[in-house]
């Protein structure tokens, strides 16, 4: 099952390896990683989608706990949670596509950017399925580029993850 | 304030840790800190002959003692990739250890210098934590938080790198009594509710058994253990690290568990209905395979200072996470407490099962007056050292050997690579342990393959008067993989034979040491004898022993721990 473990560490040089570097050793899955200071500059949170059977992800949590430089570690797919991803799309946007490429942008809810005369950049937040969705609506032709940052989470109400 | 270079105060740092020796080889990135070992005279530096025996022997240094710390000082580049094998055995065994190395000028690090490397790259799997230090200003709370990380919580190795400008930069030096990180509080008072779960489980067991590990031997916690078993009196078995965690000659001690473990205490370990696991881990050479393990209906505690070692290889109902001797003080306090005691019917009963195993007799040998065993070298060993020596081993038959007929009363008695395996340990582990206790009967169980792979410390041996006895079980083979070769490869002893062996006489004897080869049984005692007699030298026992003695019982890879070959199944 895919989960989504929000982590706060010390914002140090080295330590993204070490998270990193653990679930390559002990062959865990990293399906996106998204990482960042928080308001407090000495702290970084990151977020890691992942998947696996619930022994594992107990396993994942117990072992990132373990890493000298993590401060906490919440599952926050455990309950009412809101993610995002951002993606950025290059999209082919000349002649009859690009009346088509707006349309479909504004119906996702995307922005565009970026506009030449042969194309249009476009920004869309969303749950992964909803940017999956955005691309599979789309022609493969007139994808040009992609670009995605993978998902970041936060808890719903007065779930709150700070030290 | 005056100022000090960095190099001054990592020598500062140590003797204020307390630290008595460092184990290390000097080289370009750190002149200057040797430099100041020349100046002062608190700390006492040991010159090995290879980085690898350098962290071995620090390594050795805190296995055997409860509370001193094993310290090993290396260059950059090349000092540091010949250090990596000795901590990567530390970290498998959660031995606190602290090692420095040198790393090149802040300036050139990512510049391909010479005798450059990623230090904290390299190591960062294999430690429990490792710094660069890159500012002269965080030296010094650096090394300090390496000592408080290594040995709190579970122990593990720490890694300092330090830049050559770092140590020869100046700052106002001050060390921290103590210290603190707010990402790192291991727990270690463990749940009380979890603790009344335990007790009522053991106490209503029909078929209990405490399977105790290596976290009892560094959590000091023998004591703590011993009352436990003694209280409940329930059969324990120990893991291949547990040894001496609770004394081998009690009759409540069923012996070593695993894939070399006794058959009563496989069984038991299997039938039983209650199992309470004691710092240990449940890894693939002491149930083997998970599957085969699992009964179902059988409750299993488990205690802790690693909340990740719990529930990893197998299901746990009842997690106590904290320090192994509080858990089982408050335990032993919660049976006397009790209201229920164990049935005393059940109990004995389960006894009577167990003394069936027993009965089994499955380690006995068939002894020879024409060729050596190796396992009784082993039992003359015991009994001429009284079952008080410290015995290092390598890694093999011997290793098993000594473990299964060397019967350890007492815990840091036993040092030996348990987790990584790693040959070419026993000689700077008996190095480490008889700098720690210069006193003390310190034996090195070793074999003609392993012994070679860090030979070259007899000469450290030698400069620094460190007259262990190396016990070389000689059977011109690489006896675990011949085993393996004769059992699972129809005989096919691919490379596994030791031609060419050096004349270990001679051998010791161009280091500056003693000699003896031995080659009947009956000079077996006589040499043990006189090597022990002569306290103050190193003697190299080249006992010539049989080539297709077999290490038993076995649990072939893969297999459940009932599936034993015992010797007379051969």
């Amino acid at each position: 099952m895919r989960h989504i473990l929000s982590v706060l560490l010390e914002n140090e040089p080295g330590a993204l390896s070490r998270v990193v570097g653990l679930f390559s050793a002990r062959g865990y899955n990293i399906d996106s990683l998204v990482v960042a200071p928080t308001e407090d500059e000495s702290m970084s949170r990151m977020t890691i989608t992942t998947h696996g059977s619930d022994d594992v992800i107990e396993q994942i949590t117990k072992q990132l706990n373990k890493l000298i430089e993590v401060i906490k570690v919440v599952d926050i797919t455990d309950g009412n949670h809101i993610e995002r991803e951002l993606m950025l799309v290059k999209v082919r946007a000349a002649g009859k596509d690009r009346d088509e490429m707006k349309r479909m942008a504004d119906i996702f809810r995307g922005r565009i950017l970026d506009v030449t005369d042969k194309s249009y950049t476009i920004e869309l937040t969303g749950t992964r399925d909803k940017l999956d969705a955005f691309l599979q609506a789309l022609d493969r032709e007139v994808i040009l580029e992609t670009v995605r940052t993978g998902a970041s989470g936060i808890g719903r109400g007065e779930r709150i993850l700070r030290v | 304030m005056t100022q000090l270079t960095g190099a001054e105060i990592v020598l500062r740092a140590l003797a204020d840790e307390g630290v008595e020796f460092v184990f290390g080889y000097p080289g370009g990135a750190v002149l200057n800190i040797y430099d100041e070992f020349f100046k002062q005279d608190k700390v006492k530096h040991v010159l090995v002959r290879h980085e690898q025996a350098a962290v071995h022997a620090a390594d050795a240094f805190s296995r055997c003692t409860p509370d001193k710390i094993g310290v090993a000082l290396v260059t950059s580049g090349p000092g540091v990739t010949n250090a990596v094998t000795g901590i990567a055995t530390a970290h498998l065994d959660s031995i606190p250890m602290v090692i420095i190395s040198g790393q090149v000028p802040t300036h050139a690090i990512g510049q391909d210098a010479f005798q450059e490397c990623d230090t904290v790259g390299i190591t960062r799997p294999c430690v429990k934590h490792n710094f660069l230090v890159k500012d002269v200003k965080d030296l010094a709370i650096t090394i300090k938080k390496a000592f408080y990380i290594a040995k709190s919580g579970r122990p593990g190795p720490v890694l300092v790198d330090i830049p050559k400008d770092v140590t020869a930069a100046k700052c106002e030096y001050h060390y921290p009594a103590t210290v603190e990180l707010r990402s790192y509080n291991p727990v270690v008072k463990a749940h009380q509710g979890q603790i009344k779960k335990a007790v009522q489980l053991l106490m209503n067991a029909k078929r209990p058994m405490i399977y105790s590990g290596g976290g009892i031997v560094l959590g000091n916690a023998a004591p703590q253990l011993t009352k436990f078993v003694r209280l409940t009196g329930f059969p324990i078995t120990n893991t291949l690290m547990g040894l001496g965690g609770y004394p081998a000659t009690d009759p409540q001690f069923v012996g070593m568990l695993g894939m070399h473990g006794t058959y009563e205490a496989n069984q038991a370990m299997q039938d039983c209905d209650v199992l309470i696991a004691i710092g240990a881990r449940f890894d693939d050479r002491v149930i083997g395979n998970p599957a085969h393990f699992f009964r179902e209906g059988r409750k299993i505690i488990h205690i802790d200072i690693d909340p990740s070692s719990i529930s990893k290889r197998v299901k746990v109902d009842v997690p106590i996470v904290g320090y192994v001797a509080d858990v089982l003080d408050e335990m032993a306090k919660a049976i006397d407490a009790s209201t229920e005691k164990p049935d005393p019917a059940a109990l004995k009963a389960w006894w009577t099962t167990i003394k069936g195993w027993q009965a089994k007799k499955s380690l006995d040998y068939k002894n020879s007056d024409t060729i050596i065993k190796p396992q009784f070298v082993v039992e003359k060993l015991w009994e001429i050292t009284g079952g008080d020596a410290f015995i290092t081993s390598d890694v093999g038959q011997h290793q098993m050997w000594a473990a299964q007929y060397y019967k350890f009363d007492k815990p840091r008695r036993w040092i030996n690579s348990g987790g990584l395996g790693t040959m070419g340990v026993g000689l700077p582990y008996a190095m480490g342990v008889q700098l720690a206790h210069p006193d003390a009967q310190v034996a090195c169980i070793t074999g003609e393959g392993s012994i070679q792979m860090c030979l070259q410390e007899l000469s450290t041996c030698k400069q620094y008067n460190v007259p262990v006895k190396i016990i070389n079980l000689n059977n011109r083979s690489l006896g675990m993989v011949r085993q393996w070769q004769k059992f699972f490869y129809g005989n096919r002893y691919a490379e596994s034979y030791m031609d060419a062996l050096p004349d270990f006489v001679k051998l010791a004897e161009a280091y500056g040491h003693h000699g003896m080869k031995i080659e009947k049984p009956s000079d077996v005692e006589g040499a043990l004898r006189e090597a022990f007699k002569q306290k103050e030298k190193l003697f190299f026992l080249d006992f010539i022993t049989d080539q297709e003695e077999a290490v038993f019982p076995m649990i072939p890879g893969g297999k459940g721990l009932t599936e034993m070959i015992l010797a007379e199944d051969v």
